[in-house]
């Protein structure tokens, strides 16, 4: 019996579709009051004054707190945290939870109203009235470089910290010195609003007596949460018991530890009474980190044909007014990524971060590797054009191992590729798209002179995922581990718990996980549960981001199986008084070989483990083994995608007319949630590079918060998908896969402008911004026709 | 304001505030919380219900307009055991992931085969413009709607 690898349908969906499923906000908790934040409407100002009395007096209203008085109750022992400090200089002014002395952004929390209900908190909150000193803002990272005002004023530079990664400084000078093509590109990641349909919320329930706290939270890092809450509050560990519910989509903006959080935990904790808040859509864009937001010049040497001889890159990277859990490190995440799929002999990376006066960034879908990808596609895009080739026959001649299958394969970015087979990717998108008459079209369209020409836009993507090595976490300053934790066991009646330190929002790991272990254990996926997401069931635990559950988190517990069939086979062995390695375990029992009808099903070995009237001398009764599986190498997951869209000249207006999509996350357990993954990942890439944009003013205010200005795509946007895959398994792990989460967004903004920029080639134009909105389209028609 | 309302053939009477929103009236007086809010400006859809058989989106109706009406939501659009055929096809088709758009994304999709029985492709994905989903691309939800209206509903 074998169930990876089959389109088995999830075990989550009945009680999502039958509204069973339990968000923060669906929670409740007798004599729970509402948070209000009263929030900066300057985006850098001093607080002169704060006058809560009208707000204190308004009916409902429990308690009205100031930055300054939260601070004299001494609620925090620690600013918020950072856990990502990149270099041991990085400039990181305290950020706590509420601000005092001076604001930093708007929507940056003054004050906070606690109230009986949702409606009466927000009431008095509009009545809280604060006196500002306005300072300048900066708001954009070409602002943040020129020095002139400061981001906070107590800084001697805007600029946080200066990363690099410069392996061989003289072969780059030497690379570019040979170079008969030189390619060099700037490029703008406009900052993004990662936008999950559920909101963010938080529910802090204390327990009087007991002294302990439950904060419900919509996580995707309920253990980071409790640990870092522990850390920064006072609050004991062992008192916070954190509990991530149905979480309503992530793409890292749940991947923090929020002022709010902090705030309902200690207030909680203060007033003993539940203490809770839900952002709206609007505030979000204020009170949850944006993603992006960097300027990238690129630079490629190559020689007459197109051979590619080194790589340089700068990233000038916006950290917003403060750095969150990890805002410094997400511009380096894409650090190895900038030679692409590509044999690149020598490369540079170095990296600026700047503080301004808006939203704090930090991980969004891809966080790093997605603006990586982006510079190296286009860039290769514009080589082509100046060697005079195609966008295939560029990557072609490029491809590490020439387009062959490799593994273990050392790159100059430092890191070891854990597998890749770049040729048939490009073969198989380029078939499947039918580059070949697609060509053809637009050839037509072009001696046509038709108002809609075609482009046609590649990209082979490679990603970094499953994160990751502890080691090599700790080699970047990371102040985590990147192992995860599983516990495997069997109960009497013969039905097993996997107990998982990853946490889901979505990516469907119940049935996922429950497939991994009825393959290893030979049971019915349906006889097992998954129990997650709540750090009182599953106390250790590293959570979700970076696609790394199934890597890390799925190979654990296959590991944890391994371990679990190690035992059972001892008490097999001793119940059926065979030699453990005369048994044979298939199909959910184990068989002695040569005597088929001595047979005993793993359900009976766990139902004499839980009596333990017969166990081998010295075992310990029932059948539960743990694994902590930290990875030996990242994931390098890869495809090719191919974009079609149809430029009108006349209007600037970019429609997506097919994507193709061909992908390779080494092997699958469940192809229905891979590819609804790609699918999922590629609409947030092509988002990127037709429509969102956070778009905030030369004061620091952002003109679209809400859903009405801030262009998340419906399906009236978007085409249906051409997906298919290859197979390279990932020589890293047992179960030889890689990892799926953000791989779709990682390879589509680039596929779209080179398309886009293939559509407008005939009039010279060679970029153009994200979001490739139809005045800028149309303006750059209009500048090329001059 | 007293106000009298029909929630999947259960009647609910509660005194409201005029300016409450039916939605906060389905979810916080009712306790009925599978309509989901997840935006403040009528963009998002995941707080669609039906109002006397027709999708609306629970956040631009009051809760005093809807005094003396009949509401269906999620919760009352299965029989009993039995998922409602588009329920089934959104499983079947994989056309969720975290499930929050999903209550208003079913509602909206129940509704709009109801008024075109046999949609194209491009039907489908005007009709269901209203509905933001942030997970799934589409793809799959358009595939289960399609595969509900074929399904002979």
């Amino acid at each position: 019996m074998t169930v990876i690898g089959t389109p088995l349908k999830r075990k989550e969906d009945p009680k999502l579709l039958t509204g069973e499923g339990k968000y923060v906000d669906d929670i409740h908790a007798v004599g729970e009051l509402w948070m209000g934040m009263v929030r900066s409407t300057m985006a850098h100002a001093t607080i002169d004054g704060v006058d809560t009395s009208a707000a204190a007096g308004m009916p409902g209203v429990h308690a009205v707190y100031t930055g300054a008085q939260l601070m004299d109750m001494g609620l925090w022992a620690a600013p918020l945290p950072c856990a990502w400090p990149v270099t041991p200089d990085m400039v990181n002014p305290p950020h706590y939870p509420v601000a005092t002395g001076e604001v930093h952004h708007v929507g940056e929390i003054i004050a906070v109203v606690l109230a009986d209900t949702r409606a009466r908190a927000a009431d008095a909150a509009e009545q809280v009235e604060v006196s500002y000193g306005p300072l300048p803002a900066v708001a954009s990272i070409a602002e943040a470089r020129t020095d002139g005002a400061k981001a906070h004023s107590e800084l001697a530079s805007n600029k946080s910290y200066t990363w690099a990664l410069v392996p061989d400084p003289a072969a780059l000078d030497a690379a570019f010195a040979a170079a008969t093509h030189h390619v060099t590109a700037e490029f703008t990641q406009q900052r993004l609003i990662p936008v999950p349909m559920e909101p963010r919320g938080v529910l802090a329930v204390p327990g009087v007596a007991g002294g302990d706290v439950t904060i419900y939270s919509s996580s995707q890092v309920p253990h980071f949460l409790k640990i870092l809450l522990a850390a920064t509050t006072g609050i004991s560990e062992s008192k916070i018991r954190a509990v991530a519910p149905a979480v309503g989509g992530g793409f890292g903006a749940k991947l923090n530890i929020n002022p709010d959080e902090s705030l309902a935990l200690v207030l909680a904790n203060k007033l003993g009474r539940p203490v809770r808040w839900t952002e709206t859509r609007s505030e979000a864009a204020f009170s949850t980190h944006q993603g992006r937001g960097q300027l990238q010049r690129i630079e490629l040497a190559a020689d007459a044909d197109g051979k590619l001889l080194g790589v340089r890159v700068h990233l000038d990277a916006d950290m917003g007014a403060y750095m969150m859990l990890v805002t410094p490190g997400v511009p380096l995440l894409g650090s190895f990524l900038y030679t692409g799929v590509y044999d690149v002999p020598a490369f540079g990376f170095t990296c600026d971060g700047w503080f301004t006066n808006m939203t704090p960034t930090d991980a969004y879908r891809g966080a790093g590797r997605p603006e990586a990808s982006y510079a190296i596609e286009r860039a290769m895009d514009i080589l082509a054009g100046k060697v005079g080739v195609g966008p295939d026959e560029i990557r072609r001649r490029n491809y590490l191992a020439g387009g062959e299958k490799f593994e273990n394969l050392a790159v100059p970015s430092t890191l070891v590729f854990d597998s890749g087979h770049y040729g048939p990717s490009l073969d198989l998108a380029l078939d499947k798209a039918g580059y070949g008459d697609l060509r053809a079209e637009q050839a037509r369209r072009r001696a046509a002179g038709d108002s809609k020409q075609l482009g046609i836009g590649l990209c082979t993507y490679v990603e970094i995922c499953g994160l990751a090595p502890s080691r090599a976490l700790g080699g970047l300053g990371f102040g985590s581990g990147g192992w995860e934790h599983a516990v495997v066991r069997l109960l009497p009646t013969g039905k097993a718990e996997v107990v998982s330190g990853s946490t889901p929002h979505g990516q469907g790991h119940e049935t996922s996980w429950s497939m991994i272990v009825a393959d290893k254990l030979g049971i019915d996926p349906a006889d097992v549960t998954v129990l997650h997401s709540d750090t009182a069931i599953s106390p250790l635990g590293l959570d979700t981001y970076g696609s790394r559950s199934l890597a890390v988190g799925g190979v654990a517990i296959s590991m944890a199986c391994d371990k679990v069939i190690d035992k059972a086979r001892l008490i097999a062995a001793h119940q059926m008084e065979a030699n453990p390695e005369d048994l044979e375990f298939a199909e959910g029992a184990f068989t002695v070989k040569g005597s088929p009808d001595k047979t005993m099903p793993i359900q009976a070995i766990a139902f004499g483990a839980f009596l333990a009237h017969n166990l081998p001398d010295g075992m310990e009764p029932n059948l539960q083994e743990q694994m902590t599986f930290d990875p030996s190498n990242f994931a390098f997951p890869f495809g090719t995608h191919v974009a079609v869209v149809e430029v009108d000249e006349t209007t600037g207006q970019v429609d997506l007319l097919r994507y193709v999509a061909v992908d390779d996350c080494g092997n699958q357990i469940n192809p229905l949630i891979v590819e609804g993954q790609i699918h999922g990942g590629i609409v947030q890439g092509v988002a990127q590079a037709l429509w969102e944009d956070a778009a905030w003013d030369a004061d620091g205010n952002l003109r679209n918060p809400s859903l009405l200005d801030y262009l998340v795509p419906s399906a009236a946007e978007m085409p249906s998908f051409e997906t298919a895959f290859t197979v390279t398994p990932s020589p890293a792990n047992p179960l030889g896969v890689k990892g799926v989460g953000e791989a779709g967004t990682i390879g589509s903004a680039a596929a779209v402008i080179n398309a886009v920029c293939d559509a407008l080639s005939p009039h010279g134009i060679t970029d153009i911004e994200m979001p490739a909105t139809p005045r800028r389209v149309w303006k750059a028609i209009q500048e090329a026709k001059q | 304001m007293e106000i009298a309302v029909e929630i999947n053939g259960v009647s609910h009477s509660a005194d409201v505030e005029p300016r409450t929103l039916l939605v906060h009236f389905i979810r916080d007086v009712v306790g009925l919380t599978g309509t989901n809010i997840g935006c403040d400006t009528s963009s998002c859809g995941a707080c669609t219900i039906h109002l006397n058989g027709e999708a609306v989106k629970s956040c631009t109706v009051l809760a005093v307009q809807a005094d003396g009406q009949q509401l269906t939501t999620i919760e009352g659009l299965a029989d009993g055991e039995q998922l409602h055929p588009m329920q089934q096809a959104f499983m079947e088709c994989h056309a969720l992931q975290c499930g929050y758009c999903t209550p208003g994304m079913v509602m909206a999709s129940v509704s709009l085969l109801d008024e075109n029985p046999n949609p194209t492709e491009a039907e489908v994905r005007e009709g269901l413009e209203g509905n933001l989903c942030r997970c799934t691309g589409y793809h799959n939800i358009v595939k289960a709607v399609l595969s509900a209206a074929g399904g002979g509903k």
